[in-house]
């Protein structure tokens, strides 16, 4: 069952994905940038704050626990494995055998719980904080996921992502009603899952009202360039994720070497797109209070209820 | 007298083992070393020859035996076939690890007569054994009330607090309740034939409006013993009353005894049960295991976090129990088998994870004396060991991968996602809402588990005296192992535990979960295009791609540390009460499902030389149903004492009324 190109395909899509994410954080600062009619930081400007990350000391605090130095490895590990999941480029995956839908939200869950450990780790005010509102956020954020996932599960009729974009890109096109609500739930949720506005501010360290960096302000070093680096991975898996449910085409079919290598700049052109959009939603949208969180979550949930609810009663 | 088959007679000579281990409890009751060194580790000797008995039995045809014992013309009736061997290997793989535990937690037990605990605690084992294989209504209710009162008088151990009392009173009233109710069923279920043996049972056909009294009669009964909502009040104060080895024995395992009841009931001795029957039981369920969860977040008692955190799961299962249900009123056989096993196989998961954490509260217990969240805090680094076995089980009862606990909900949700066949157009929109609530229920269990870890061993001691604290024994650490490596064996070859199940639902259901389990690597239920899942090679991946990156970081870079103080953020003042407290990491629960709660909130005023703030997050349904009741029951007895005069010639005139009455009616 499991062939040699299907792993070569497998470990191309990892590995891209591991170095491709920093450039898609940088184009959409820079496309960010261009609508605030700022001078742009280079493109490969995450690049080099990784690395200077890396050749940097970490300052560890007195009481910093194994927890806390072995979280961002942890973390970045579960986000490699949740970005080898989502297919990009073909769908002749292996992995997608032992991990389906659940276990990709599951693996975003399991990086959620280690990276609020962490901020909890050292016990200063705002590493607590900081966790308290990143699970606040999560625990709605991760049933409108899951609810948008069962809706393209129960029209493909599998929760695995390679059965969903092979139904959705290479079979007789069909405009579903139910995909629509859960196109706007998993926006909302990505969103939030993100750190970006309106749930959160990427560029803050104001305190009143950040919540990503609030966890993640004692680490230093490379401990934080692999946080930050897995930050660009979800944001990369998140914007695949939403390439796979709602723009399938040109994701090729099986093992087809030539499809594969179509596919790529395809992908390339729609995350360009994609990140120029994530621009302009955060350009467009102002921060909220975080009392607003739950509601705007919550109405992301509710959302992606109704896309299930639309798709059971209209599209059998 | 027996036929060949399961090792019936095995099972109990366990029991019996257990009685007598009890029983020598009581030579040398003050002695901590007779009963820690030789009555526990044999009872744990015990748990494992039950597990090794019951794990044999699963694929042996079912064997019954009838005991020279009970009433006369009512002898006890035995009966071991799969369902109960699957229930006794819980009871025996769990209890034993509490066992060793219980070595050294008991050793430093204070003011317990230890040799009456030894006593109550192996009668409760051996009590919840016999349940398991009783095989009438006579000798199930004998061994359900037994069950019942050793678990009551291990409850009020410490019983010089007023409200472990009032626990122990409210406990032992819905016990008996629920028995009353679960009598009644059995009466129903005999059809007026006289014959209480679930033999006869079985080979009854019940009329539908019958086979309905019994089943919602049993729901009530099992319900009360499983801590169902509204039936739920008990739960949260009791099993944070009991020692902490008592508390991982009733809700790992006691609470499944109810399940097992019910599951015994439908699916057994009514044989087909009605499709809504489902709708009540997955209902029921979803409403107890988001409320259950919700008022975990806002506890500030970390056994009482756990307890309400029992109450979700067992919401779970009685939602897959419901779901099982209505797959098998519809005749879809495979599907009710896929849901069954889920429901069975999380039983079995949260008996392990469940009394893994029950039990490190109690080393934690044990080390700082202190139950209250707002009072721990940084204890990975006083008690590592018990840290790290909190942290596998926080895990899975996260329900994260490649943990135990994400596979049986993995396997849930797959129930869920089949039920858009469902021949029933209101029941198919009713699907989504109950998969959302699911979702929702799970991820609000990561929330409550990361308040669970976080505050109690991450983060700076919140008391100066934390600081002191030592880690677990030899024995306490040897039981949290023995449950840490369950946690981590079911969840990575889930297959293995499932094949077990083959028999139950084939059984049950008429149907195996044969392609369910492909190989031992896949779970794959009814077909791998559908769905797949291989907690091992996902862990694998995961570990490996954790391990490159770690080792890459080192090659490429370096990995050198330094060690300095926290960043204060520019505040040179801060200490560990500046963390977050308990209440502090409810509060957004508390804010976003405040309709749940009735809140009580006190603020002082601003002038206030003598601060205080208190706020409460109770239970309603306490003051909607509980209160009432019990202020109709005081009216009632009030009422009562109106007859009661105190002077004897008011009895006679009652005695002589009666009479006149009697002899002018019947005559």
């Amino acid at each position: 069952m499991i062939s040699l190109s299907g792993v070569a395909a497998q470990f191309t899509e990892l590995a891209l994905a591991v170095l491709l994410a920093p450039l898609l954080t940088g184009w959409v600062n820079k496309c960010r940038a261009w609508l605030q009619n700022r001078s742009a930081p280079p493109l490969l400007q995450p690049y080099r704050a990784l690395n200077k990350l890396f050749q940097k000391e970490v300052v560890l605090a007195h009481n910093a626990s194994p927890l806390f130095r072995g979280a961002p490895y942890l973390i970045f590990g579960c986000l490699c494995a949740a970005a080898a999941i989502v297919p990009t480029l073909g769908t002749d995956l292996p992995l997608n055998a032992a991990a389906d839908a659940i276990a990709l939200v599951g693996l975003l869950a399991l990086a959620r719980m280690f990276i609020a450990l962490a901020g909890m780790d050292i016990g200063t005010a705002f590493g607590t904080l900081g966790a308290r509102r990143e699970m606040l956020v999560g625990f709605l954020a991760e049933p409108a996921l899951l609810m948008v996932l069962f809706t393209a599960s129960l029209i493909s009729s599998s929760t695995s992502l390679t059965t969903i974009v092979d139904t959705l890109a290479h079979r007789e096109f069909v405009i579903y009603p139910s995909m629509a609500f859960a196109g706007v739930a998993f926006t909302m949720v990505s969103l939030a899952e993100n750190a970006r506005i309106p749930v959160d501010n990427p560029a803050t360290h104001l305190e009143l009202t950040m919540i990503h960096e609030a966890m993640v302000l004692e680490y230093s070093g490379r401990h934080l360039a692999m946080i930050e680096w897995a930050a660009s991975l979800k944001l990369f898996v998140y914007s695949c994720l939403g390439l796979v449910l709602f723009f399938p085409f040109g994701i090729a079919g099986g093992s087809d070497w030539l499809g594969i290598v179509l596919a790529l700049p395809a992908l390339l052109a729609k995350l360009a797109a994609g990140g120029a959009a994530l621009a302009l939603i955060e350009m467009l949208l102002a921060k909220m209070r975080i009392f607003r969180a739950p509601e705007f979550l919550g109405t992301a949930f509710l959302l992606a209820v109704l896309a299930m609810l639309v798709h059971v009663l209209l599209e059998r | 007298m027996t036929m060949s088959g399961a090792p019936v007679h095995e099972v109990l000579g366990v029991a019996c083992a257990w009685l007598l281990i009890g029983a020598l409890g009581l030579l040398r009751p003050a002695s901590v070393d007779w009963t820690t060194r030789f009555l526990y580790p044999a009872g744990a000797v015990a748990g494992l020859a039950l597990a090794a008995i019951a794990l044999s039995a699963i694929f042996q045809p079912a064997a019954s035996v009838v005991l020279p014992l009970g009433l006369p013309d009512l002898p006890f009736h035995v009966r071991l076939d799969a369902l109960s061997a699957f229930f006794l290997l819980l009871l025996g793989a769990v209890s034993a690890g509490v066992s060793i535990y219980a070595c050294g937690y008991f050793r430093q037990a204070q003011g317990t007569s230890l040799g009456l605990v030894c006593l109550y605690f192996h009668v409760f084992l051996a009590s919840m054994a016999l349940v398991m294989v009783a095989d009438d209504a006579y000798f199930f209710m004998v061994s359900w009330e037994t069950m019942a009162l050793s678990s009551f008088f291990l409850v009020t151990v410490d019983h010089d607090h007023a409200e472990i009392r009032k626990a122990g009173y409210l406990y032992l009233l819905i016990a008996h309740l629920g028995a009353i109710a679960i009598l009644l069923c059995f009466g129903a279920l005999q059809a007026g034939t006289g014959d209480y043996t679930f033999e006869h049972m079985r080979a009854l056909q019940p009329s539908a409006s019958w086979a309905t009294a019994a089943f919602l009669l049993a729901l009530v009964g099992f319900g009360a013993k499983a801590g169902i909502v509204p039936l739920h009040v008990w739960l949260p104060e009791a099993h944070p009353a009991a020692p902490s080895p008592v508390s991982a024995l009733l809700s790992g395992v006691m609470l499944k005894t109810a399940i097992y009841g019910l599951i015994r009931v439908t699916f057994d001795l009514i044989g087909s049960p009605l499709w809504w029957w489902g709708v009540l039981a997955l209902a029921l369920g979803l409403v107890s295991a988001l409320g259950g969860i919700v008022f975990a977040a806002v506890q500030i008692d970390m056994k009482r976090l756990l307890a309400y955190s029992s109450i979700e799961n067992i919401g779970l299962i009685f939602a897959g129990l419901g779901l099982t249900i209505i797959f098998h009123g519809f005749g879809m056989g495979a599907l009710a088998a896929l849901a069954l096993t889920a429901t069975l196989f999380h039983c079995l998961n949260h008996a392990v994870y469940k009394s893994l954490l029950f039990l490190c509260t109690g080393s934690v217990l044990h080390a700082t004396r202190e139950r209250s969240l707002g009072r721990l805090g940084g204890l990975i680094r006083r008690m590592p060991w018990v840290a790290w076995c909190a942290l596998i089980g926080t895990i899975a009862i996260a329900g994260l991968p490649p943990s135990n606990g994400f596979a049986s909900e993995w396997l849930l949700l797959q129930a869920f996602l089949f039920t858009p066949g469902l021949p029933h157009g209101y029941l198919n929109m009713l699907v989504p809402v109950a998969a959302a609530s699911v979702a929702l229920t799970a991820a609000l269990s990561g929330y409550v588990m990361v308040k669970f870890f976080g505050v109690v061993f991450l983060g700076q001691h919140r008391e100066a005296r934390l600081a002191e604290a030592q880690e677990a024994g030899v024995w306490e650490r040897t039981g949290l192992a023995w449950l840490a490596a369950a946690c981590i064996f079911l969840g990575l070859v889930p297959a293995t535990a499932i094949g077990l199940l083959g028999p139950i639902t084939r059984a049950l259901t008429g149907h195996g979960i044969g392609n369910l389990a492909q190989g031992w690597l896949f779970l794959a239920p009814i077909n791998a295009e559908r769905a797949s899942y291989s907690p091992l090679l996902v862990f694998a991946v995961t570990s490996l791609l954790v391990a490159v990156a770690w080792l890459a970081v080192r090659a490429f870079y370096h990995g050198r540390a330094c060690r300095a103080a926290a960043w204060g953020c520019g505040f040179p003042d801060q200490n560990a009460r500046m963390q977050d407290t308990a209440e502090g990491f409810g509060q957004p629960v508390r804010h976003v499902f405040e309709p749940f709660f009735r809140l009580e909130q006190h603020e002082p005023a601003p002038d206030d030389a003598n601060p205080r703030f208190s706020s409460s997050a109770e239970d309603r349904l306490w003051y909607w149903i509980y209160l009432p009741i019990a202020r109709a029951v005081a009216y009632l007895t009030a009422l009562v004492t109106l007859l009661q005069r105190g002077r004897i010639s008011v009895y006679l005139a009652y005695s002589f009324v009666t009479l006149l009455a009697l002899l002018l009616f019947i005559r």
